[in-house]
């Protein structure tokens, strides 16, 4: 599904001007990130869950586990498996209705995600079981994948999982020659780069790295502070979200979405 | 799981037989019911809709189809339901399975029945008509999926805004207005274990009761039903539920938006 601009390989084929005046496309400076917006506890029957508004996006998390490894075959003897399910709803993007089922895109995010919590996660603490991530893309803006992992790292944490770090990623992208934080839409379609990272804030460790366009050596440091710097605002957000859930305890909860 | 299925029926049974339910409803009062229309910008129409603990999100998308051969000047509607993986930890993922499948057929069969879309206006020249798609996400299962499914199906129509349409192409984030919506239908789907008879079954309920029964009504008739499960209805049993259903109707219509 190409319809959303946030697969890798964006053309820098366009002139349409995306940094004027140090002012990207939506007033937006270099370094700063669109509106984001966490609720850990939305859903009744997963063991964690978790939404975000991340600009136009909008993305639904949710975890079940530690709970018996199904099938058999899949066990680990020596620690908890994790399964990942990224997948983007029919209605998500503006262009046509998207096809239902995986597809090569969100079968190498669910990957490259899984991986990512993979080194979080204090998987030895629970052998033969499995720990089952669901990230349902509701409506998509450009950055869903970032998106998603914020969100999830929160399920997880909401769900009561051990890990060794609250993560979270974002990207960043090269328009008009510049590094930026964050790409909108519009700049994952016609930048000139898009990289997306998860960062680990306690250690600093990267934990998902993927790139597409070209950058220089200088262009790639600038990128990484780019996003560390945003990241750990980020994570202020995680936390605060977490809080809140043991702040105003409740019975039911429901997903209630901004218009 | 069986076990448990058969100690849940056990204290259904003696809870029903003392006239109460698990959480002290009438036996035809649904639980609380609430809904978000147009939580979505992307998609031209959408609505969450909860009852009790279980919560549903519908999505309307607009294309430009080829129209089915035999009728070839009207729309075309497809429904689909998806009991997401994250919705209940009885669901997995994969391909639809059989009960998402009669999920989506029983919602879109009351609105195609009663004919609330006019299809025939979604002609646009030979061979290209408007499609609609209707896509269910179940995002929390805690019983009657059926109607929590038809409430947000019908307020996502409802809020829905009709595409503008320029060389045979929808041009995407410009509309020319709401899309027409002749009557709402809604269902209600009751429960029955034993000769007892209850509506809007929680999934506790759910996985004691014998049957189900679904009636699909607009403000004038029935148009679309569906019996589920292996136990019976008698004749009056459903002529009973369908005078509920018309009066709870007239309640599940004043709550969706207007």
């Amino acid at each position: 599904m190409q319809l959303n601009g946030d697969i890798m390989g964006g053309s820098a084929a366009n002139k349409m001007p995306l940094l004027v005046g140090g002012k990207r496309v939506d007033g937006r400076g270099v370094e700063d990130l669109r509106n984001i917006k966490i609720v850990a506890r939305v859903l009744n029957d997963a063991d964690g869950s978790a939404y975000i508004e991340w600009g136009k996006n909008k993305i639904l998390a949710g975890v079940y586990g530690p709970s018996e490894c199904i099938p058999r075959h899949d066990q680990s003897l020596y620690r908890a498996v994790v399964k990942c399910r990224y997948s983007m709803a029919p209605f998500s993007g503006m262009e046509e209705h998207g096809r239902s089922g995986p597809n090569r895109r969100s079968k190498e995010l669910s990957k490259v995600i899984k991986e990512a919590f993979e080194n979080v996660i204090v998987s030895e603490n629970f052998p033969k079981t499995q720990i089952e991530v669901y990230l349902e893309v509701l409506q998509s803006d450009g950055g869903t994948r970032c998106a998603a992992v914020t969100a999830a790292a929160v399920a997880l944490a909401d769900a009561g999982i051990p890990m060794k770090d609250m993560i979270n990623a974002v990207a960043v992208c090269k328009i008009d020659g510049e590094m930026a934080v964050d790409p909108g839409k519009e700049e994952d379609n016609f930048g000139e780069s898009d990289m997306p990272i998860a960062f680990s804030p306690r250690t600093g460790e990267v934990l998902l790295f993927q790139m597409d366009g070209l950058l220089t050596k200088d262009e790639l440091e600038r990128g990484f502070s780019l996003a560390r710097s945003a990241s750990d605002k980020i994570r202020q957000l995680q936390v605060d979200a977490i809080k809140k859930v043991y702040d105003e305890p409740r019975e039911e909860r429901f997903l209630v979405i901004s218009k | 799981m069986e076990s448990i299925n058969e100690i849940k029926r056990d204290s259904l049974n003696a809870l029903l037989a003392a006239g109460k339910r698990g959480d002290n409803r009438g036996m035809h009062d649904y639980r609380k019911i609430t809904i978000q229309a147009a939580p979505l910008q992307n998609a031209e129409g959408s609505a969450i809709a909860t009852i009790g603990k279980s919560q549903v999100m519908a999505g309307i998308k607009f294309d430009v189809a080829t129209p089915f051969a035999d009728r070839p000047t009207e729309g075309v509607l497809s429904t689909s339901a998806d009991l997401l993986p994250l919705a209940s930890h009885l669901f997995e993922t994969g391909p639809p399975g059989d009960e998402s499948i009669e999920l989506a057929r029983v919602v879109d069969r009351g609105i195609r029945s009663a004919n609330i879309i006019d299809l025939k206006s979604f002609f646009i020249e030979d061979g290209k008509v408007l499609a609609v798609y209707l896509d269910i996400y179940v995002l929390d299962h805690d019983g009657n999926l059926i109607d929590c499914s038809s409430l947000a199906a019908m307020a996502a129509l409802m809020s829905a805004r009709m595409p503008k349409i320029e060389g045979g192409k929808i041009v995407r984030g410009e509309f020319t207005g709401k899309l027409p919506i002749k009557e709402k239908v809604v269902t209600c789907t009751f429960g029955k274990l034993g000769d007892r008879i209850f509506l809007d079954p929680s999934l506790d309920e759910e996985k004691g009761m014998d049957t189900r029964l679904t009636l699909a009504t607009t403000a004038q008739h029935l148009c679309a039903a569906q019996k589920g499960g292996w136990g019976t209805f008698s004749e009056k049993d459903i002529l009973n539920a369908l005078d509920i259903s018309m009066q709870k109707g007239k309640e599940l219509r004043a709550l969706l938006p207007q």
